[in-house]
């Protein structure tokens, strides 16, 4: 009989819960970032406006944000320019929204590729967390325009803007965690059973009026709702990024405390469950 | 030698239908039983054999069942089967897309697998572009790539489209290049499902070539499942035969090959073959058709000089003139050696039935078994002819002894090389003033 250790793959029918193999993903970093190169460079071709599409969809909805919550339903911007304030919650929720969206159906997306070879499957929703950032820069970059142009011509100097913008890679780094984590964990939770899945969109546009994109936590007056709009642990992030911007939101160390590890349980679920489903999802998709 | 990969009793057990209400009723019954009440699980008892034309009573089926063999380093394993038979979930799970229900494979170095040509292309991106996306799903590293892309490219013989969105390729040229990524790759196990089917003869040819490089001169363990039986005898040494989702037949790929087929074929050593619709080839008139076909000595088993004499019985519907009967020889393998039309003619009349006695004189068949396939008909290649009825290898023949003072060539006659007919022949010196 040969020596047990001189195997070195051995595929069986369970592996043990927590059994993540991250080395192997490691080696695969050269496919994920050519998925990632994929995802851009195929994203737009054959469109005439190209990647202009990542600064129109934006703008539109910033302008669409303007006349409907503002222009109608007058909430209040914090006492911001109304397109620089719609434009920060823009930029944090669509990057989170997208990668979601991408990390939500990895399965069901790709299981013509899944059918036919093995890789890791993680390596999926990472690189869409990872390209969804091309997207994000852009929007940044225009975020950024529009807050020059505040700042320095319309009306210099009354935008406060504080160290705590140094904080935005953290801030997108934990948008993505949880996206990725939200998204893996669903996407294993909808290979066999899709209802989950028609209740997705509606339920991330729910989200996002819990979140305060489109409305500042300074208009909530009362204590115990304040409480539950806290207690999304995206609330924390776009506050912060509307704080070290804009100078006006609600910051505290706590509350990005709280996203932090909300987003590593989340990621940490999603991971192991993600970890147990791929290897049976082909039978079930 | 030593084994390189293990199967240990693998199963897979897969549920019918659709995935619907009652799948969850069904999941949380197996999820008490197993996990809650610590009893087995109550699906996997009821699991049928996987046959695909009968209907069964339940809803879950094994799609594959107990397969144990052991593969040695370097060997070529062909998988042969009917469809359904298993082959493709044994690759899925030897390349881990799915896990097995139970059992456990084990495996030294790497699988390399390559189910289908061209996994992952991109149809916007050029060839360049999509031979590092197809090696890195593989498994290849950029590195690796990038070291071998000439190769590739030289390999795939689409250099000069190369740099073109893979959209505007025809299907050939992508397998092509396809292939050529999968064929620079370098695991110690290769896993291939049926990529040849596609490609033209020459590139077939080059595919089987590097195939055998692969396995010959670099000592690499292969696994092969195909339809293609001249290819698996061609490319593998030994052969695993799956039927119904078990393993039916494991031995060297000549006879693995020969197994299937004999089964395939409804292997039919019977002295005297009654003809049934199923063995007819539908979309023929039967104005002429056949009743029975009779081995006249009383079994089918004829020395490699001895005439094959078969009786046969036909029956018309209509009255028809310049009838003639014609059978086709086959390998097991599906190979047409020979075929006789009958010299002599014969008229019918309606609802008429009459006997034949129908000589072959042998061609000189090697050992081995042979398929008898018949045709009645009128015409001739010239004028265009018209069968009423055929039926395929109705019966066999098995030719068991050689002719005499032939034994020892016999004995180490290699069919793939040589065929399988012996010529009769002669060698006469000539003096030099006859030249």
């Amino acid at each position: 009989m040969e020596r047990e250790d001189n195997w070195t793959t051995v595929i069986q029918p369970k592996e043990r819960l927590l059994h993540v193999d991250f080395a192997e993903l490691w080696h695969y970093r050269d496919l994920c970032m050519l998925f990632v190169r994929r995802n851009i460079t195929t994203q737009y071709k054959q469109t005439v406006l190209g990647p202009l599409w990542y600064i129109v969809q934006p703008v539109l909805t910033v302008l669409m944000y303007m006349v409907v919550f503002r222009g109608i339903a007058n909430i209040s911007t914090d006492g911001l320019p109304e397109p620089l304030f719609y434009m920060a919650g823009v930029c944090m929720w669509q990057y989170f929204s997208d990668c979601l969206g991408k990390t939500s159906s990895t399965f069901v997306d790709n299981a013509s590729i899944f059918g036919k070879v093995y890789f890791p499957r993680m390596v999926m929703p990472i690189a869409s967390v990872l390209s969804n950032l091309l997207r994000f820069g852009i929007q940044f970059a225009l975020f950024l325009v529009i807050y020059a142009i505040y700042q320095i011509f319309v009306i210099p100097g009354q935008i406060h803007t504080n160290l705590y913008a140094l904080l935005t890679p953290v801030l997108v780094l934990l948008l993505a965690m949880m996206a990725l984590g939200f998204g893996v964990l669903f996407s294993s939770l909808t290979t066999k059973y899709r209802d989950l899945r028609l209740l997705l969109d509606f339920f991330v546009r729910l989200w996002m009026y819990a979140t305060p994109v489109v409305w500042p936590m300074s208009t909530i007056s009362n204590a115990k709702l304040h409480l539950a709009m806290s207690l999304n642990p995206l609330t924390p992030v776009v506050e912060a990024f509307k704080y070290g911007f804009l100078g006006a939101g609600e910051f505290s160390w706590g509350g990005l405390a709280y996203s932090a590890a909300f987003a590593v349980v989340l990621l940490a679920v999603g991971v192991v469950l993600f970890n147990r489903v791929q290897r049976t999802f082909m039978d079930t998709v | 030698m030593s084994t390189a990969i293990e199967f240990n009793n693998i199963s897979k057990l897969y549920r019918l239908g659709l995935v619907s209400t009652g799948t969850l009723s069904h999941d949380l019954k197996r999820w008490w039983t197993v996990n809650v009440r610590r009893r087995e699980d109550p699906y996997m008892k009821i699991g049928e054999v996987n046959d695909r034309s009968s209907r069964g009573g339940s809803d879950y089926v094994w799609a594959l069942k107990d397969i144990d063999f052991k593969v040695e380093q370097g060997d070529v394993v062909g998988i042969i089967g009917k469809n359904g038979a298993g082959k493709s979930t044994l690759l899925k799970i030897l390349s881990r897309v799915t896990a097995p229900t139970t059992g456990s494979i084990r495996a030294k170095g790497r699988i390399g697998s390559l189910l289908e040509v061209g996994t992952g292309f991109h149809p916007e991106m050029t060839g360049r572009e999509n031979i590092y996306m197809n090696g890195a799903i593989l498994g290849m590293s950029k590195a690796e790539i990038t070291r071998k892309l000439d190769e590739i490219i030289d390999f795939s013989g689409c250099e000069r489209y190369i740099d073109t969105p893979v959209k505007r390729y025809s299907s050939g040229m992508m397998v092509r290049l396809g292939f050529a990524v999968a064929a620079h790759l370098d695991p110690e196990i290769l896993v291939v499902d049926e990529v040849l089917a596609v490609g033209d003869a020459e590139f077939q040819k080059k595919a089987i070539g590097k195939m055998q490089d692969v396995s010959r001169g670099e000592g690499r363990t292969v696994l092969f499942v195909s339809h293609n039986m001249a290819a698996v005898r061609k490319l593998c040494r030994q052969g695993v035969v799956l039927d119904n989702g078990q393993m039916s037949y494991i031995g060297t790929a000549h006879d693995a090959v020969e197994k299937y087929m004999l089964d395939k074929n409804t292997y039919n050593s019977e002295v005297r073959t009654i003809v049934t619709p199923e063995m007819r080839d539908i979309n023929r008139s039967l104005k002429v058709k056949f009743i029975s076909i009779e081995h006249a000595k009383g079994d089918n088993t004829y020395a490699a000089d001895e005439d094959i004499v078969l009786l046969i019985e036909v029956k018309s519907d209509k009255s028809v003139e310049h009838c003639r009967i014609n059978c086709t020889i086959r390998t097991t393998d599906d190979l047409s050696i020979c075929t006789n039309s009958s010299t002599k003619y014969f008229n019918i009349g309606q609802g008429e039935s009459k006997r034949f006695r129908y000589t072959l004189h042998n061609p000189g068949l090697v050992v081995g078994n042979y398929l008898l396939s018949f045709s009645v008909g009128v015409g001739n290649a010239e004028e265009g002819e018209t069968n009423f009825d055929v039926v395929t290898n109705a019966t066999s023949i098995n030719i068991d002894r050689p002719r005499k003072n032939e034994e020892s060539y016999f004995l180490k006659w290699d069919t793939f090389s040589w065929g399988h007919i012996l010529m009769e022949n002669s060698l006469e010196e000539l003096s030099s003033c006859d030249m």
